[in-house]
């Protein structure tokens, strides 16, 4: 049990000090900070100018009521009464005076308006202008025809839709709306974090592993010290690195949302609510993490094992995420459906169990047993993949040949057999 | 107590690696492996150190099996150079220690003592990819007896050193058999094997063909070198009864004889001859033992 912590102390600082670490963790805070401050940025570098648009209006009441509505809304552009002619104005526009202008003529119904600009690239304030120009057209026609403005405002009223959730016989209620949103945003993040953990850690796990052999220092470690406690010494060192740099992201960005609350990322996150949850659903989430890491990185320690050569960790590496891929598919696939029955099979197939079956207890209300037997068969199949990967690695080590290949497995097994 | 093989054998798959191999490695003693390469040397000392089960047969160390628990009595250098690259040397060697069950203040001690006496103490923060091969080796060295093994096991330790580092490791080797420790190593340069063992076995095809102490392997050789220099041509000798071979040199030549007493009579032949600058009897040389049993192909 000594040489267990040794090694895991090993790992942890080895790779702790290691330029790459700091400079990913760096990296990762610096995106928090940006991340952060993004509309600030955006600010920094966005044109304070206030862009003007000439108004020529031929009716002679249109304009005040336009510019009152542009004041109103707080636009990026103000409007001109422009006294001279449209000839004049298109060439102002060509001077780079203003973008546009607009001209607004009486007609039969109504008014009719025409917009000049050299700028047909930028659609927006089109569009705006004929938001406004549309809006005083209703008030203006229905004024005519005598309605009370009133019954103009009830007709565009939204209509009032609300769901409800029928109560249960055991006096439960099905999920909320707002509460199987904030969960699904909770999935969301599980299914980025495991994904970055299993990608990002469990291929440390494969190079030092591969190192190590590549090195032959593997033989002098197994000669001093049991090949599984090494073995789960890296796996569990390794996590525990994996956990500090997520510690030190959470801690930076809870840092920043502080610094920050008054704001509307502060306002995002309280929308986004994540303190609706139930504790057993963090709970779950914090299980099924560890439990999916340990489970893929035990495979892929059991794979690292198996190759010489530092430059074929990468060919190993696919098959693993061709699988950790399929589960983030199903669980996209299960977000909008999680009752369908292909999810509910998926949920109990180890490799997805953690983002699947995580999935369903946060939409459904699955009974206790399901969620029982997930685990179980969680925990057996990297009880499992434990035992063979440390056969594997026993053996593994003490192989040396290029490429990895089925036949390999096999030698690495049959290597490290007591007795054949 | 001693290290026991006892009727060993290990298959990998169809092919025999070890084959019914049985030793006993005396204590305090060097012993030395000898064999071609792919004899099965390596194979045996990872069974030894039990990083390989044997498929069939013992190995026990003073009457117990080798097992994790008593890693800490052994050390162990490879026969490749088993080191991080990336890793200064203090880090590495005070990782390995600590895996042999040492603290660090007491590795950093050993550590000072050993550079010390390698020549080497500006390494102690160099990277080891900055070391040259002779010094990666040394630092090897180290980190086998740095915990003060009892049973000390080196897999072709002088193998590519220029004769100045072998002559080093050899003094170091004998040292520590001297302080009581038990060393096994593996071998093809004869000389070494000559000059520190007393006790060897030559492997082929993970057969012994020879095992036994270095005397009475070479008085069991029975035949005998006889050098002698002459101002006549020698080469009449070759055709005496008892003479087994004739090497011819510029000065004269190596006759390998059957045993002793024909030296008496080509005594009395050379002597009627003319002047004899030369007349030395001396015992076989490692090298002819291991030629004749493992055949001419290997040399």
């Amino acid at each position: 049990m000594h040489k267990f912590w040794i090694v895991l102390s090993q790992t942890y600082t080895s790779r702790f000090k290691s330029k790459s670490f700091i400079i990913t963790t760096l990296l990762f805070i610096a995106f928090v900070i940006l991340a952060g401050n993004l509309d600030r940025i955006i600010n920094l570098f966005a044109n304070d100018d206030v862009e003007n648009i000439a108004v020529i209006d031929e009716t002679d009441q249109l304009y005040s009521m336009l510019e009152e509505q542009v004041e109103w809304s707080e636009l990026d552009f103000a409007l001109e009464d422009y006294q001279g002619t449209l000839e004049q104005a298109e060439e102002a526009v060509l001077a780079g005076e203003f973008v546009g202008v607009l001209h607004l003529q009486s007609d039969d119904e109504l008014f009719l308006a025409e917009y000049y600009t050299d700028q047909l690239l930028n659609q927006s304030y089109q569009a705006q202008l004929t938001n406004f120009l549309q809006q005083i057209k209703v008030v203006m026609a229905t004024n005519e025809a005598g309605i009370d403005p009133a019954v103009i405002e009830s007709i565009y009223e939204p209509v009032s839709f609300e769901t409800v959730a029928i109560e249960l016989p055991d006096g439960t209620t099905a999920r909320s709306e707002e509460e199987i949103g904030v969960t699904r945003g909770l999935v969301y993040v599980m299914l980025f974090v495991l994904y970055f953990a299993v990608i990002n850690y469990g291929n440390m796990i494969a190079m030092d592993i591969a190192n190590e052999k590549s090195s032959r220092v593997m033989e002098i470690l197994i000669s001093s010290s049991a090949p599984i406690s090494q073995m789960f010494a890296k796996i569990i060192g390794i996590a525990l690195l994996g956990l500090t740099q997520i510690l030190i992201f959470i801690v930076a960005a809870y840092y920043m949302i502080q610094s920050r609350q008054s704001d509307f990322v502060g306002e995002f996150f309280e929308v986004f609510g994540f303190s609706d949850i139930s504790i057993s659903t963090y709970v779950y989430a914090v299980v099924f993490f560890l439990l999916g890491y340990l489970l893929y990185a035990t495979l892929f320690a059991m794979l690292g094992s198996l190759v010489s050569r530092v430059e074929d960790v990468g060919q190993l590496m696919t098959p693993i995420i061709l699988l950790i891929v399929a589960a983030f598919m199903i669980s996209m696939f299960g977000i909008n459906l999680p009752e369908s029955g292909f999810v509910t099979i998926t949920s109990y197939i180890p490799f997805f169990t953690p983002l699947v079956m995580f999935l369903r207890i946060g939409l459904l209300d699955i009974p206790i047993w399901e969620v029982a037997l997930s685990i179980a068969i969680l925990v057996g199949s990297i009880i499992i993949l434990g035992v063979i990967g440390a056969r594997v690695y026993r053996g593994g080590v003490l192989m040396y040949g290029r490429g990895v290949s089925l036949k390999d497995f096999k030698r690495a097994l049959q290597l490290s057999k007591k007795d054949q | 107590m001693t290290l026991q093989i006892n009727r060993v054998t290990k298959r990998f798959g169809k092919f025999t690696a070890v084959d019914d191999l049985s030793i006993e490695i005396p204590e305090k003693q060097i012993f030395g492996f000898l064999g071609a390469n792919g004899a099965g040397k390596t194979t045996t000392f990872r069974m030894i150190l039990g990083l390989l089960d044997p498929t069939e047969g013992k190995i026990t160390w003073e009457g117990k099996p080798i097992n994790y628990d008593r890693t800490d009595e052994i050390g162990y250098l490879p026969e490749e150079r088993g080191l991080y690259p990336k890793l200064k040397v203090k880090d590495q060697i005070v990782y390995l220690g600590r895996l042999r069950g040492m603290e660090k203040k007491e590795i950093l001690v050993e550590l000072n003592k050993w550079l010390e006496r390698f020549n080497i103490t500006d390494y102690l923060e160099k990277k080891v990819e900055e070391l040259s091969k002779g010094n990666q080796q040394k630092i090897q060295f180290i980190s086998a007896v740095i915990h003060k093994p009892r049973l000390l096991i080196l897999d072709e330790p002088f193998s590519g050193l220029d004769p100045v580092n072998v002559e080093l490791l050899k003094n170091a080797v004998i040292a520590l058999k001297e302080e009581g420790t038990s060393i096994v190593f593996s071998s093809h340069q004869m000389s070494t094997v000559e000059e520190l063992c007393e006790y060897l076995c030559i492997m082929q095809h993970g057969k012994p063909i020879v095992h036994g102490s270095l005397k009475e392997i070479k008085r069991s050789f029975g035949k005998k070198n006889l050098f002698i220099h002459a101002d006549f041509d020698l080469t009449f000798l070759k055709d005496l009864p008892g003479v087994v071979s004739q090497k011819l040199f510029p000065e004269g030549c190596k006759l390998q004889i059957e045993d002793e007493s024909v030296s008496q009579s080509i005594l009395e032949a050379v002597h009627k001859k003319g002047f004899v600058r030369k007349f030395a009897l001396e015992e076989p040389s490692l090298n002819d033992i291991f030629i004749e049993k493992v055949g001419e192909s290997y040399a």
